[in-house]
């Protein structure tokens, strides 16, 4: 049965990036900087796209909140094999809320079966979209999708989907990252599943993919054409950076250590 | 007035999470800058044994809502019934521990209260009422943002690290409630499978042993080195991916944080996605083969060392001194 599947594209700093705050205090210093698509996302449309394999074909729709530099990260998901790119346009300050009731208002417009988010976004951190979307669609939620298998396992050189879809496509499996251990959640579907760094190893995108991906249309929204109230709720008044930790020393051996450890740190 | 409501963590064998009583601080704060009072909910198959646990830590009123429909901690049974309860006490303030499950239920609570959130926050700052900001980390930890929350509700996860425990301070008020079941739950637990382990708990332990991927694999010596010093253990995203240890041990940004007494690094660069996870730590060792090793700038202590020859070395002389 083929299946529907909504993922996106934050655009996000490589997370090898150096970040600096500027010297207002009020946002980060750009000199530098390369963006990539957000890593938990990629990994989400790697398991769209192996999911849409198993069950016999379907979409994969990609959408990307934020201004025209997200063309970028739409295109390679397209590149990796992503159906149709969804661009919605803002420029400025984005929260949470927004960005689900933009997804959540695409996701009445294409009516997928499911949707992969990422479980975080690697810049701000928050981890709460996937779970304000689920919430306000009635969807079940799948937070932190992992898998029991390594990323060095033949499951995951096989490139099967970690995400058990049953035959007639009703309910969905995830094995999540909890504390403690892993859990087996079983969802109603429609579901909404945010991914965690073990679910797959996202593929490389061909040559071929790349050049179809430069030509591929990308439809365009704007919050307010989706109806979506575009003030932002959250205000970061400051940003800086965390005290530095007091350089250390190097020990020359563990006799050294120990005693440091005795001594000085009182800790052992 | 603004009464602040802290959503517990209810666990399958009905025990109280420590990471609880650190929320329950970051609530504290809230009111004494606020001048609401402090609520709590516990949202299980039977919450009352729970609610009177958590009543010891000076929290006004611990409100038990049991229903068969609330057996597991999901999310979609979970954000209703802790919405309900938010809104019948006129919360503002709706919070809970920054844990997998915390982080889980609690944007969906603040969804179904159309309020903005702040995750794994970090401190309260401000006055009070409209001025009442929290810091959080960004970017791996790299920033501190301080966020204003422009919504009449407002929501958050805590840090655990962050907050000290609450102390029992005088019983508060048990009150029990009948959450509304909703027409079908959409989530069920079918399996879990735990990482078990005699050691103390990750994100408790007063001394934590981590290994990365300069062990290859091989954790037999940090895992001697933690069971003489009662430690627990811990790793680093590398070897979580290689399935060497359970991804329960993963400590970063995109793991567990840490702040023990003592973390020992054996093997592991330091990444500031690792260092993020652990920089709270208050002595930090690091034995690493290169001395040019990241994890070197955090350290207090850095052993330039090949890790197979410095753990039983410093396992025998950490017995040797006790
Ligand atoms: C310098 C700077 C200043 C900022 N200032 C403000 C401000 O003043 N006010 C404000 O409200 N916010 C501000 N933001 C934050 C805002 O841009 C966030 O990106 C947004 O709130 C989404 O949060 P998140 O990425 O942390 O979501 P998370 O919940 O961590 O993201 C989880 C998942 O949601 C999806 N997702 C998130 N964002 C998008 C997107 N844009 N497109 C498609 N999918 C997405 C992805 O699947 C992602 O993996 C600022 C950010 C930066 C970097
Ligand atoms: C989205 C995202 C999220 C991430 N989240 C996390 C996270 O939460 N936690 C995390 O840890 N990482 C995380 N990472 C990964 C992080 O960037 C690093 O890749 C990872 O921490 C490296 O692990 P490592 O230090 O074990 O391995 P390496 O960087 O390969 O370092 C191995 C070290 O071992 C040393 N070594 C080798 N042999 C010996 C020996 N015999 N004796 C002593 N030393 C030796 C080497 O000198 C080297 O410094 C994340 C990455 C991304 C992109």
């Amino acid at each position: 049965m083929p299946i529907k599947i909504l993922v996106t594209a934050k655009r996000v700093e490589d997370y090898e990036s150096k970040i600096k705050v500027n010297p207002a205090g009020n946002g980060i210093l750009p000199d530098g900087l390369k963006y990539k698509i957000n890593p938990f996302d990629e990994i989400g449309v790697e398991e769209a796209l192996r999911l849409v394999a198993k069950h016999g074909g379907g979409e994969v729709v990609v959408v990307s909140v934020g201004t025209k530099d997200v063309h970028e990260q739409l295109r390679h998901a397209l590149a990796m094999g992503a159906t149709k790119a969804v661009w919605v346009n803002h420029t400025g300050p984005l929260d949470q809320m927004m960005i689900a009731g933009c997804l959540q208002k695409i996701i009445e417009k294409e009516k997928p079966d499911m949707a992969i988010l990422g479980k975080q976004a690697i810049d701000d951190d928050q981890n709460q979209v996937g779970q304000y979307l689920a919430e306000w669609l009635g969807w079940s939620q799948a937070t932190f999708a992992s898998k029991e298998e390594s990323l060095e396992s033949e499951a995951e050189k096989s490139k099967t989907p970690a995400l058990k879809l049953s035959a007639d496509m009703k309910s969905l499996t995830a094995i999540r990252e909890v504390d403690g251990g892993l859990e087996t959640l079983e969802c109603t579907m429609p579901c909404l599943v945010t991914t965690d760094l073990r679910l797959n190893q996202p593929r490389y995108a061909s040559l071929p993919g790349i050049m179809k991906a430069k030509s591929k249309p990308i439809e365009e929204h704007t919050p307010a054409s989706l109806g979506v109230s575009a003030t932002s709720n959250i205000t970061i008044t400051k940003m800086e950076h965390p005290p530095a930790r007091k350089a250390g020393i190097k020990v020359p051996d563990i006799a050294a250590l120990v005693d440091k450890l005795k001594t000085e740190a009182k800790v052992i | 007035m603004s009464n602040v409501l802290i959503v517990v963590e209810a666990q399958p064998d009905g025990s109280l999470r420590k990471a609880t009583l650190n929320a329950i601080t970051a609530g504290k704060q809230i009111v004494a800058k606020t001048g609401g009072e402090l609520h709590a909910v516990v949202l299980a198959k039977d919450a009352g044994a729970l609610a009177n646990t958590v009543k010891e830590y000076g929290v006004k009123v611990v409100h038990a809502g049991s229903a068969a429909h609330l057996t597991n901690f999901t999310a979609d049974v979970v954000a209703p019934a802790g919405a309900e309860i938010a809104t019948a006490i006129k919360a503002e303030f709706v919070g809970a521990a920054a844990t997998q499950a915390g982080r889980d239920v609690m944007p969906r609570i603040a969804a179904r209260l159309k309020a903005a959130m702040a995750s794994e926050i970090l401190g309260v700052v401000g006055s009070s009422g409209a001025d009442l900001q929290f810091t959080r980390p960004m970017w791996a930890g790299a920033v501190i943002a301080t966020v204003k929350l422009g919504t009449a509700i407002k929501c958050f996860t805590a840090r655990t690290t962050e907050f000290p425990m609450a102390e029992k301070a005088g019983a508060g008020e048990v009150k029990a409630f009948a959450p509304a079941a909703p027409a079908k739950s959409l989530q069920k637990v079918v399996a879990f499978k735990e990482v078990k382990s005699a050691r103390p708990a990750l994100t408790e332990a007063k001394v934590v042993v981590s290994g990365g991927r300069g062990t290859k694999g091989d954790f037999k010596e940090i895992d001697a080195l933690a069971d003489e010093l009662g430690a627990a253990v811990g790793a680093s995203r590398a070897v979580c991916d290689a399935g060497w240890q359970p991804n329960d041990l993963q400590i970063g940004q995109t793991g567990k944080v840490v702040a023990p007494q003592l973390y020992i690094a054996a093997g592991i660069s330091g990444a500031i996605q690792h260092i993020a996870g652990m920089k709270g730590s208050k002595t930090i060792v690091a034995i690493n083969k290169d001395a040019e090793a990241p994890i070197f700038q955090v350290a207090d202590y850095g052993l330039v060392a090949d890790l197979f020859k410095a753990l039983p070395e410093l396992r025998a002389a950490v017995k040797a001194a006790k």
